[in-house]
């Protein structure tokens, strides 16, 4: 008996479970898919790389039957399978982690877990159920009270319980939708771990990524996909960063950007002891002080909510502030408004392109022109004057390189790089003393993302002082002159940019208070 | 099982924009025929009459034009707030406190204090923006500083403002003279809005189309050249299209929502004073037969679009017209013109969605 099911699992180790052959899906306009052709292995972790757009989600949707594709084959175990449903495929054992989590909140752990199962059909045993989750949290190392309510649980907690649901529901193949997002370094590594130990029992995962260093580390083979189509599948131990790097984007990628050294010059925003609440009442910044000098990046990290949206809207004006004062060249700003701080010279790049940053149904100039109306050439008394206002954009549009159709394309038709082109457009050619910029490359391709932290780079060297609020640790890593870690509205620490230690920012984030050295 | 659903167009063609009012038009009519028939008359000879009625003739068209004024005065204010995603619902009320005000100035100031009629009828134009535009500004001031839904207030104030004014006509400023009828003493005949007369030379000399056709379409003129040439327009557009973006970008919203939903009230103050000074020449019971509700149908239908809303208003105010003809001539109820009102809504706004979705079935 025990010699078969070992024999078993061995003849069946390198059993292709996922089989998804030239899968055609279009949308009016677009093929997000063109005869994508993916497998996945027993017990692999297997990564499906691409940039925004490439058709890793369209793919993942497809394989989850939210979407039905024109053509292609799918075959489960080696069982042809037609999804109509998610329902169908969670039938057939898979199971997605989405970015975002499909939680509720005001619910417990285990709540979640059944939620919408069919099984208890009249009578809930929750005590049952709770011994189960909990047994399934043992099994895998995935730390969880089942008992625990939703909103008590951090980010990485409540990743747990997506995995753990996906798994209560049989899931043989596991998808994770770029599920390091979300984490500090040490979480990611303990999710990790918990994939590794997956895999080890028999599970399949596809994790779907445009990290290339995660990718590298964690994924025994990679599926690279661009522009819908599947550019090549290969073992993770036979390349390397750079060859993927360029597959994904389909020509050779700098990884290093000159960051010259700078002398910083006069102190631009001083912050003291700033507090402010949050959207629901409760403090989210409870007396952060920190400063930024001319010709200096200083990078705030940490694990998103712990207060950095409220940092960048309290320093905008767009919050108010219970207590504390701000400074922005030695006059105080602290009780101006928004349009008055923007008139002081303050440079936001809002941590949401399309809801924050840009007016989608409005065209190229009417959003180049949305801090400057008011203000000539573009203002002529109480008229805007279009003609200005159009020469203007036209200039900062072939400035910036946006690439658009023309003027009169509205925001909403520009992709991520070339929205948050224009943004930059608008708000560095004001030439800004200070620029908050959140998340300034959240979302954007390889090639955007180069240019934007480019444009960040050329703005220190010409004199502003940047305040770069990213959850991305590489990216204020790489930026920044100075380090500050912010956890639940408290600064953690300060480290230097180039000497940081990226386990003590990871344990800064996680909430520990460090004495970190130049 | 057969699953329906509606999946995003990319871009609507732009045939499909201008379809959409046609086809729903066409639609309520074949709709409203059924109707008809159901009252045991010919849709076709009925739809002839009305015709007739509100276009066929310079007299019936001019009838349809005296119409068409507080519906376009209404409409553009309801349009102006519902450019910045503010549903002004409360058109209807503002319109008679216009009234009222407009009244309260040409029976009693007028009688009070010596002044030129010109002068009298300018006060009572501003008069009935003031009370208007302060009607509207309350559920604005309401929903810009403590959030409350501008949807509900707006509308709850409407009956406020009805049997405010009623109260008004019924008691305190009745006619002794009127012989019981619900109504206020007539406007001094030098106050009353000029008729255009001469100026309408296509129109048979006697007819009743007022100064009021001239407020609305400068109102109309000055709209599309505030939305689409002026700072504060583009302000409005811009909270109207992402209210957070205009927050970012430092654009005072609740002060605009304040001063939009006044200038809604504005407008349909206005159209009280209009048919208080136009055509009724006194405050009376049924003075707005729900020009104020139709204003939105209008503005909705006139996709926003100052200009369209003339014409729109125009064609609603033909379908009242209408709706009189037929009743008096074939017997059938006035208020099919009110069904055909409601059904061109449903249908514009199906056609709205289809516009923006298609429909896919799997």
């Amino acid at each position: 008996m025990v010699s078969t099911s070992t024999l078993q699992t061995v003849s069946r180790e390198n059993e292709i479970v996922v089989s998804m052959r030239e899968v055609t899906k279009r949308f009016p306009g677009v093929v997000a898919n063109d005869r994508v052709t993916f497998e996945a292995r027993r017990g692999e972790i297997h990564a499906l790389l691409g940039e925004n757009g490439a058709g890793k989600s369209t793919l993942m949707n497809v394989l989850t039957g939210l979407y039905t594709p024109e053509e292609g084959e799918i075959a489960i175990n080696g069982q042809p399978a037609q999804f109509r449903s998610p329902k169908d495929s969670i039938a057939a054992g898979i199971g997605m982690v989405h970015q975002h989590f499909k939680l509720v909140e005001t619910q417990t752990v285990t709540e979640n877990v059944i939620l919408g199962l069919d099984a208890p059909r009249f009578r809930l045993d929750m005590s049952r159920a709770e011994a189960d989750v909990a047994k399934l949290s043992e099994q895998y190392g995935l730390k969880i009270d089942p008992k625990a309510y939703i909103w008590q649980l951090s980010v990485g907690e409540q990743q747990r319980v997506e995995i753990i649901k996906a798994l209560y529901r049989g899931a043989q193949i596991l998808i994770l939708d770029e599920p390091t997002a979300v984490l500090t370094p040490q979480e990611t590594e303990e999710l990790f771990i918990t994939l590794r130990d997956m895999v080890a029992k028999g599970h399949t995962i596809i994790f779907i990524s445009h990290k290339l260093d995660e990718v590298m580390s964690i994924a025994d083979r990679v599926t690279v996909l661009r522009g819908g189509k599947v550019v090549a599948t290969v073992n993770a131990r036979d390349t390397n960063k750079a060859e993927l790097a360029e597959m994904m984007v389909g020509r050779p990628v700098l990884f290093r950007l000159d960051r010259p050294a700078l002398e910083p010059g006069e102190m631009v925003l001083r912050v003291e002891e700033l507090h402010a609440e949050n959207d629901k009442g409760l403090p989210a910044l409870r007396g952060i002080s920190f400063y930024v000098r001319a010709r200096e990046i200083v990078g705030i990290a940490g694990v998103s909510g712990n207060g950095q949206s409220e940092l960048a809207e309290a320093l905008n004006g767009l919050r108010p502030i219970t207590r504390g004062r701000i400074f922005l060249n030695g006059r105080e700003i602290t009780t101006l408004s928004a349009r008055e701080i923007i008139d002081a010279g303050v440079a936001h790049v809002p941590e949401d392109r399309h809801t924050d940053g840009s007016v989608g149904d409005m065209n190229l100039t009417e959003n180049i022109i949305l801090k400057r109306y008011r203000h000539p050439p573009i203002a002529r008394g109480p008229v805007i004057d279009w003609n200005q206002a159009r020469e203007m954009s036209s200039e900062l549009v072939s400035r910036f390189n946006v690439q658009a159709p023309g003027l009169d394309t509205r925001a909403r038709l520009l992709s991520g790089g070339n929205l948050q082109k224009l943004i930059l457009a608008r708000e560095l050619s004001a030439e800004p003393a200070l620029i908050v910029a959140m998340h300034p490359t959240q979302g954007l391709d390889v090639g955007a993302t180069e240019y934007v932290r480019q444009v960040l780079l050329e703005q220190r060297a010409a004199g502003a002082a940047v305040l770069l609020i990213s959850e991305d640790l590489d990216e204020v890593m790489q930026l920044s002159d100075r380090i500050l870690v912010i956890y639940e509205g408290e600064i953690m620490g300060e480290a230097s940019g180039e000497k940081a230690d990226r386990a003590q920012i990871g344990l800064m984030m996680a909430g520990q208070r460090q004495e970190v050295g130049y | 099982m057969i699953h329906i659903r509606l999946e995003p167009r990319l871009s609507t063609p732009r045939w499909v924009s201008w379809a959409s009012p046609v086809v729903s038009i066409i639609l309520a009519l074949m709709v409203g025929a059924v109707l008809i028939a159901a009252q045991g008359a010919s849709p076709i000879e009925a739809y002839a009459a009305m015709y007739r009625g509100a276009l066929g003739s310079g007299f019936g068209f001019a009838e349809t034009l005296v119409k068409a004024i507080p519906l376009m005065l209404a409409g553009l204010g309801v349009a102006i707030a519902f450019r910045m995603q503010l549903w002004n619902i409360g058109a209807e009320g503002q319109l008679w406190m216009g009234a009222w005000a407009a009244a309260g100035v040409g029976l009693f100031l007028y009688a009070a204090i010596p002044m030129p009629p010109w002068l009298a009828i300018l006060l009572m134009m501003l008069a009935s923006m003031l009370a208007g535009g302060l009607w509207g500004a309350i559920p604005g001031a309401l929903k810009a500083y403590l959030n409350v839904n501008e949807i509900l207030t707006s509308l709850m104030l409407n009956s406020v403002a009805i049997f405010w004014v009623l109260y008004f006509v019924d008691i305190l400023w009745r006619d002794p003279g009127g012989l019981g009828f619900p109504n206020t003493a007539p406007l001094d005949k030098a106050i009353w809005l000029p008729k255009l007369g001469a100026l309408l030379f296509f129109l048979p000399p006697t007819h009743r189309v007022h100064l009021g056709l001239a407020f609305g379409i400068i109102a109309a003129a000055f709209m599309w050249y505030a939305l689409s040439k002026m700072q504060w327009g583009y302000e409005v557009r811009v909270i109207g299209l992402n209210k957070r973006a205009a927050g970012f970008a430092g654009m005072p919203i609740a002060r605009n929502i304040v001063l939009v939903m006044f200038l809604s009230g504005a407008l349909a103050g206005l159209a009280g004073m209009s048919e208080v000074a136009g055509v009724a020449h006194r405050l009376q019971r049924g003075l707005s037969p729900g020009y104020g509700f139709t204003a939105i149908i209008i503005a909705w239908l006139a996709k926003l679009n100052p200009f369209a809303i003339i014409l729109v208003s125009i064609l609603f105010g033909g379908l009242l017209v209408a709706g009189e003809q037929i009743q008096m001539t074939m017997g059938l109820p006035a208020s099919i013109s009110l069904i055909l009102q409601g059904l061109i809504l449903f249908f514009v706004l199906a056609g709205d969605v289809l516009s923006q979705y298609r429909i896919r079935f799997r």
